[in-house]
């Protein structure tokens, strides 16, 4: 009696545990969602200019506020002339605040820099076409003679559509995503389209093909290469093929989509040939006996019965693949070449995004803008490999609906 | 080399092995078409070894090796350069378990015909519905030909397999076991259809079930440990049979 009771207590307390480990579990996963998306989204609606200065101009000036792409431009030369963003006719003159030290002597601030405001007020008065670039803290006032240049904020189509990363520019840093996403998507649909067609051929011959003595080499050893550290083939890619990308295509540099792709494809490799050809053995040998019986032959046998019947196995070993091709950081970090520019073929340096997250994160500050764009990055990335895998669903679904008409 | 008497399946002096093990031992026996032959005997006797021996399923079995000379319409199958998917067009097959695709009820049985690049369209669907016909399937299903095979009750789906078969027009019918894992009533069906499709046909079907056996074939052989101890009309192997063992076995003495 009292047993049977111990053991229905115990019964009880490993289901509680199981309970409480599944619901720790998932609200764990939500709580970091919840947290990488919060995170990400106060970028938009910061300021476009770095955090704690303004930009000024001569109250005379009818320019009220600039563009971020149009500040960068200003503030590195390319743009001489406020007519080029609309304003009157007339040179800019580019003013950064350390250069009052240059114009007057410390003394001329009085104590703890108290006149500094008014000083560069008084430049800022005697020069028309300037544009300053000056920290809050010593700002001078807006008045007759000085316009603070209304503040615009980060949207998400600057985010989005921007076609500059430049996360530490000054005065206003840029976080134009396209460049990186472009990156994440040329390396990554090079690699699924190299290894996909190879996997699932070698998923193929392993479970169809070959006789039972190589498959019992074979598996084994290309579930090993799934294991291996991704910076191991990183060091692969930097090492070997590299130069030998560099080589062969006469490029300036190794460090290439091209060479990222092929080292990402080794890596999704083992991930699709053991998943696929999992699938690819699970089909019962019922189904491969009824349609060679009726005369097909094996390989009518392996693309009209076995692929089909495997179809949502084979689809899982896909979206697994393509998740490690675009979510890979350290391998593409180490033989893409970071070049955070619009890519235009395959032999140019990218940047990828979660090779920018990696690089980056250790050095913006955790209050700043830059550190709010790379996990909005990551938002972005975590969109995209759910979109993948939804769509994996909606497919199988349709397959196993279809199935059961 | 067409055989002169109507004899279409003679198997002589076959020995099968399975690697080291000796599944079958010198069997003999000749089978005239239009008939139903029933190979009975205790599991693992080689009854069903025997019987996919004819369309060469064995063949898809690692490490197996046949002696001896076995003839289908006067053709040894077992020739070199013998073209195993031209044979296993003209031998069919239905399995113990039903085994459709995971396809239309349409689509199983036109599987036959489209990997044998059989006909057009027309010829296809005209073909399916004479072997949903001949395997008294097509009053139930021919509302829901584009459904899934799935959706078929256990001998519904097993009638399929046979319509599946017959839609190649195959001139023997190999069954291993057809009814056993199917209801009293599925199986008294698939027993009438076995009768019925004799017409047009040569059968032969591995049963554990005797009375089955009794009831459709008009011969049996009885296997027992790779031997085939005795062969002969139904009749006589179920009212009086020659040997001891066999009478042991029919009448329930062991097995």
């Amino acid at each position: 009696m009292l047993a049977k009771r111990c053991n229905k207590l115990r019964e009880r307390i490993v289901e509680r545990i199981f309970s409480v480990s599944g619901a720790i579990t998932t609200i764990a996963i939500v709580l970091i969602v919840v947290f990488l998306f919060r995170e990400g989204f106060g970028l938009f609606g910061s300021s476009t200019i770095e955090n704690g200065y303004s930009l000024f101009v001569n109250a005379k000036n009818d320019i009220s506020s600039l563009s971020p792409t149009d500040t960068k431009r200003i503030f590195d030369g390319e743009i001489t002339d406020w007519r080029d963003v609309g304003g009157k006719a007339g040179e800019i003159k580019v003013f950064r605040f350390d250069e009052i030290f240059n114009l007057y002597s410390e003394d001329a601030f009085g104590d703890n820099y108290a006149l500094l405001p008014d000083k560069l007020a008084e430049v800022i008065d005697n020069n028309p076409t300037i544009i300053a670039f000056l920290p809050d803290k010593y700002a001078p006032k807006p008045s007759s003679v000085v316009k603070r240049l209304t503040d615009r904020r980060i949207t998400a189509a600057d985010f989005v559509l921007g076609t500059q990363w430049l996360p530490t520019a000054t005065p206003s840093p840029l976080y134009g995503m396209l460049p990186l996403i472009l990156g994440t998507l040329l390396v990554s649909l090079f690699a699924v389209i190299l290894a996909l067609p190879l996997g699932l051929g070698v998923a193929v011959y392993l479970s169809e093909l070959s006789d039972n003595r190589i498959r019992r080499i074979m598996k084994p050893a290309v579930e090993l290469l799934a294991g291996i550290p991704s910076v191991v083939y990183g060091f692969f890619g930097l090492a070997v093929l590299v130069p030998l990308v560099q080589r062969t295509f006469a490029l300036p540099v190794g460090e290439t989509a091209f060479s990222a792709g092929i080292v990402l494809a080794i890596m999704a490799l083992p991930t699709i040939i053991s998943v696929a050809e999992d699938a690819l053995r699970s089909i019962s040998p019922a189904m491969r006996e009824a349609s060679l019986a009726l005369g097909a032959t094996k390989w009518q046998t392996i693309y009209r019965v076995v692929i089909p019947c495997a179809k949502s196995g084979l689809l899982a070993a896909i979206v697994l693949g393509i998740g490690r091709a675009v979510g890979e950081t350290m391998a593409v970090l180490m033989v893409s070449g970071n070049a955070a520019v619009m890519p235009h073929s395959l032999f140019e340096s990218v940047r990828t995004i979660p090779a920018t997250i990696a690089a980056e994160l250790g050095e913006a500050p955790s209050d700043g803008t830059h550190y709010q764009a790379l996990f909005m990055l990551g938002c972005i990335l975590f969109i995209f490999t759910s979109i993948v895998s939804i769509a994996a669903e909606i497919i199988t679904k349709k397959h196993h609906t279809s199935k059961e008409l | 080399m067409k055989s002169t008497n109507n004899k279409i399946i003679s198997a002589k002096h076959i020995n099968f092995f399975y690697k080291e093990f000796h599944a079958l031992k010198d069997i003999n026996l000749e089978i005239s078409s239009q008939s139903v032959t029933a190979f009975i005997g205790p599991s693992g006797c080689g009854k069903s070894t025997f019987l996919r021996l004819f369309n060469r399923m064995n063949d898809l079995i690692h490490g197996t090796r046949i002696e001896g000379l076995c003839l289908v319409e006067g053709e040894n199958i077992y020739a070199k350069g013998v073209d195993t998917d031209r044979l296993r067009k003209k031998v069919g097959m239905v399995f113990q378990k039903p085994n459709p695709f995971p396809k239309t009820i349409f689509e199983n049985v036109a599987y036959g015909l489209r990997v044998n690049g059989m006909g057009d369209k027309q010829f296809i669907s005209q073909r399916v519905e004479t072997s949903l016909r001949s395997a008294a399937l097509w009053e139930e299903v021919k509302d829901k030909l584009h459904k899934s095979a799935y959706a078929l009750s256990g001998g519904q789906q097993q009638r399929l397999c046979i319509a599946r078969a017959l839609a190649v027009e195959p001139s023997i019918l190999l069954m291993d076991e057809p009814a056993s894992a199917l209801d009293p009533i599925s199986t008294a069906r698939i027993e009438e259809l076995i009768v019925r499709l004799k017409q047009n046909y040569t059968i032969l079907i591995v049963t554990h079930n005797m009375q089955q056996a009794s009831r459709i074939s008009d011969q049996t052989g009885f296997f027992m440990m790779g031997e085939l101890v005795e062969f002969g009309s139904t009749k006589q192997i179920f009212t009086a049979p020659e040997r001891e063992q066999t009478y042991n076995y029919i009448s329930g003495h062991f097995g």
